[in-house]
C-alpha cells in the first residue's frame, strides 16, 4: 500500500495549517480562563474542559493533525538521512505505528476524562 | 571521505549561505522539538485521568521555573516553525517567489527575495514577542 | 588606479584516495592583484611551485563550469571568484562536497550528470517526426523556460543542497529545474512521464526551499525558483503558464 508522495505531502500541508488555528484555539483557551492561567491549571478546571464537547473535538482534531504532521515530518527526516529499502520500510510502519500510538492514548485520556 | 558527502554536518551549520537556510535549518530543528514536547505533552495530560493527587503531583514536576523556561522555548519554536511553516507553503505554492525571466547581473535570485526574507524575520520576531508574552504569563502570577 | 598587490596564503586540501586515508592542507604564499582571481593564484602555484596539484578549469571565464570548488567554505567558480572580493589573507581550497573525489580538487561528476539524464533533458514531442517541421514559438513561451537553460553544470548548487548530503538519491536543484525547463516547455508533450518521475519519496519533496542553491548559482538560473514551480504544477497551480503546444509547420 503506498501513498503517492503528493498525496502524502498534501495531507502534510492541510494538517499543518489546520493544526495552527486548532493549537491557537487551545492556547486560548488557556489565556482567557477570568481567574488567570494558573488557575486553568488545576485539577477541576482541566477535568471540566473534558466535559465541553466542542473543547473535546478540537483536542481530538489536535491530536490528529499534529500526530500526522509531526510524525511525517520525522518520516520525511529520516528517510533523507539514509537509503535502502528496508530502512524506509521500516520508517514508513515506525512512523505510521507512533502516529497511532500517540492518537490512541491522547484519544484514550479525552474518553476516560469525559466520562469521570 | 572519498564519497565526500556533506552529511548532517550540512544540515547542522545554519551559516553560509543567508537566511534561507538558516530558516530551514531552524525549521527542522522545531519540530523536531515540537514532536517531542508533543509526545510529553500527551504523556503529562494524561495524568488527569489517575485523580487529583496525580495531576498536583505532574504540576509540581512542571510549574518550576526550570519549567516556565522550557515552556518558553516551546512557545517560541511553536510560533516560528507555524509562521515559517506558512511562509514555505505559499512559496511551494509557486506564489511570493516570482516569474522566470532574462537573467541580468548580479543575478539576483527573484525566488530569494525582500518579501521571502522579511517573511522570515517576521516570524522570528513573531515567535519572540510569543516568547516575551508566554513569560510574562507564566513568571507574573 | 595604482597597482595594489597584497600577499595571501592559500591553503589547498590534498588528498588522494588510492594512497592517502586522510586529507592534509598544503599552504602556499601568493602575491595577488586587483584583478587575480583564485584560479589564477592556483594556476599561478600549479606552475611556480608545486606541479602536483590536482585541479580542473577550462574557458575561465564562468562558461563552461569545470572549476566549481569550495572557496573560503563556500561553493564557487575559481575563475569567477576574486582573491580581493574574499576580504581574507587566507584562501581555503577544498573540493566540492556531495562528489567523489578524484584528486585534490578534482572532483567525479559521475552520479551527476546520472541525475541530470534520469530527468529526460530533452524535448519529447511525438509530431516532431522526420519531416522538416519547426516549432514555433512565442518570446513570452520562451521567457518560462530561458533561464533556465542557462545552467552550465558547474554542480555549485548540488554542493551546496543540504538534502543531497544526506539523500543519495534526491536528484539534486540542477537536475531538478532541468526538469522544469523541459516541463514547461510547450514544445514538450511528456508532462504526465515528467511529473512521474519527480513525485517520488526521494524527488522534488524533499527540496525543503532552503534556497542556497539560488545563492551559489553563478549564472541566475535561480534553481530553487523552477523547484518550487515544478512543485506548485504537481499540486495543480501554474498549469496555466503552459499555453497549449507551440504549433508545427511543415515546410513544404
Amino acid at each position: 500500500m503506498h501513498m503517492r508522495e503528493s498525496s502524502i505531502m498534501k495531507v502534510h500541508y492541510y494538517t499543518g495549517l489546520a493544526a495552527i488555528v486548532l493549537v491557537a484555539i487551545h492556547v486560548l483557551f488557556r489565556l482567557t480562563v477570568p481567574e488567570g492561567y494558573y488557575a486553568s491549571l488545576e485539577y477541576e478546571n482541566v477535568l471540566a474542559n473534558y466535559k465541553n464537547i466542542s473543547y473535546v473535538v478540537v483536542l481530538e482534531l489536535i491530536l490528529i493533525t499534529v500526530a500526522i504532521h509531526g510524525f511525517n515530518g520525522l518520516r520525511v527526516i529520516l528517510l533523507e538521512l539514509r537509503q535502502g529499502n528496508i530502512w524506509e520500510s521500516a520508517v514508513r510502519w515506525l512512523c505510521i505505528a507512533g502516529a497511532l500510538a500517540v492518537l490512541a492514548y491522547g484519544t484514550r485520556t479525552i474518553i476516560l476524562a469525559s466520562m469521570m | 571521505m572519498k564519497e565526500n558527502r556533506e552529511g548532517i554536518r550540512g544540515w547542522l551549520n545554519p551559516s553560509r549561505y543567508g537566511i534561507n537556510r538558516f530558516a530551514y535549518w531552524l525549521q527542522r530543528l522545531t519540530g523536531l522539538g515540537l514532536l517531542v514536547y508533543f509526545i510529553a505533552h500527551i504523556s503529562e495530560t494524561s495524568n488527569v485521568v489517575y485523580g487529583k493527587e496525580a495531576w498536583d503531583k505532574m504540576l509540581e514536576f512542571t510549574q518550576t521555573t526550570t519549567g516556565h523556561i522550557v515552556l518558553i522555548v516551546v512557545i517560541g519554536m511553536c510560533v516560528f516553525h507555524a509562521a515559517n511553516g506558512v511562509r514555505l507553503y505559499i512559496a511551494e505554492h509557486g506564489r511570493g517567489i516570482g516569474n522566470p525571466g532574462r537573467p541580468e547581473y548580479p543575478y539576483t535570485p527573484t525566488s530569494l527575495n525582500k518579501g521571502m526574507k522579511a517573511l522570515v524575520w517576521i516570524s522570528m520576531a513573531l515567535a519572540a514577542i510569543a516568547m516575551a508574552y508566554g513569560a510574562y504569563i507564566l513568571f507574573s502570577e | 588606479m595604482g597597482d595594489i598587490m597584497k600577499k595571501v596564503k592559500v591553503r589547498i586540501q590534498r588528498f588522494n584516495p588510492s594512497k592517502d586515508r586522510y586529507a592534509t592542507y598544503d599552504e602556499y604564499d601568493v602575491t595577488a592583484e586587483r584583478w587575480t582571481t583564485v584560479l589564477d593564484a592556483l594556476l599561478y602555484i600549479k606552475a611556480h611551485i608545486d606541479h602536483s596539484i590536482a585541479l580542473r578549469y577550462s574557458c575561465r571565464m564562468a562558461s563552461c563550469g569545470s572549476c566549481g570548488m569550495l572557496i573560503n567554505g563556500v561553493p564557487r567558480l575559481a575563475c569567477y571568484t576574486k582573491v580581493y572580493e574574499l576580504n581574507t589573507d587566507v584562501i581555503t581550497c577544498k573540493p566540492l562536497p556531495n562528489f567523489p573525489i578524484i584528486r585534490d580538487l578534482a572532483t567525479d561528476f559521475k552520479e551527476f550528470f546520472a541525475k541530470h539524464k534520469s530527468m529526460k533533458p530533452y524535448i519529447i514531442n511525438e509530431k516532431a517526426d522526420g519531416n522538416a517541421r519547426e516549432f514555433i514559438q512565442k518570446p513570452e513561451d520562451v521567457e518560462m523556460y530561458l533561464q533556465f537553460s542557462y545552467c552550465i553544470k558547474c554542480g555549485l548548487c548540488y554542493s551546496a543542497c543540504p538534502t543531497v548530503g544526506t539523500d543519495k538519491r534526491f536528484p539534486g536543484p540542477q537536475a531538478l529545474a532541468q526538469m522544469y525547463r523541459y516541463l514547461i516547455d510547450n514544445r514538450d508533450d511528456a508532462t504526465k512521464e515528467r511529473l512521474r518521475i519527480v513525485d517520488d519519496r526521494h524527488g522534488v519533496w524533499r527540496c525543503h526551499f532552503a534556497g542556497s542553491c539560488s545563492t551559489v548559482c553563478p549564472k541566475g538560473v535561480d534553481p530553487a525558483l523552477g523547484i518550487q514551480l515544478l512543485r506548485a504544477y504537481l499540486l495543480g497551480y501554474g498549469k496555466e503558464k503552459r499555453k497549449k503546444g507551440a504549433m508545427l509547420y511543415s515546410r513544404t
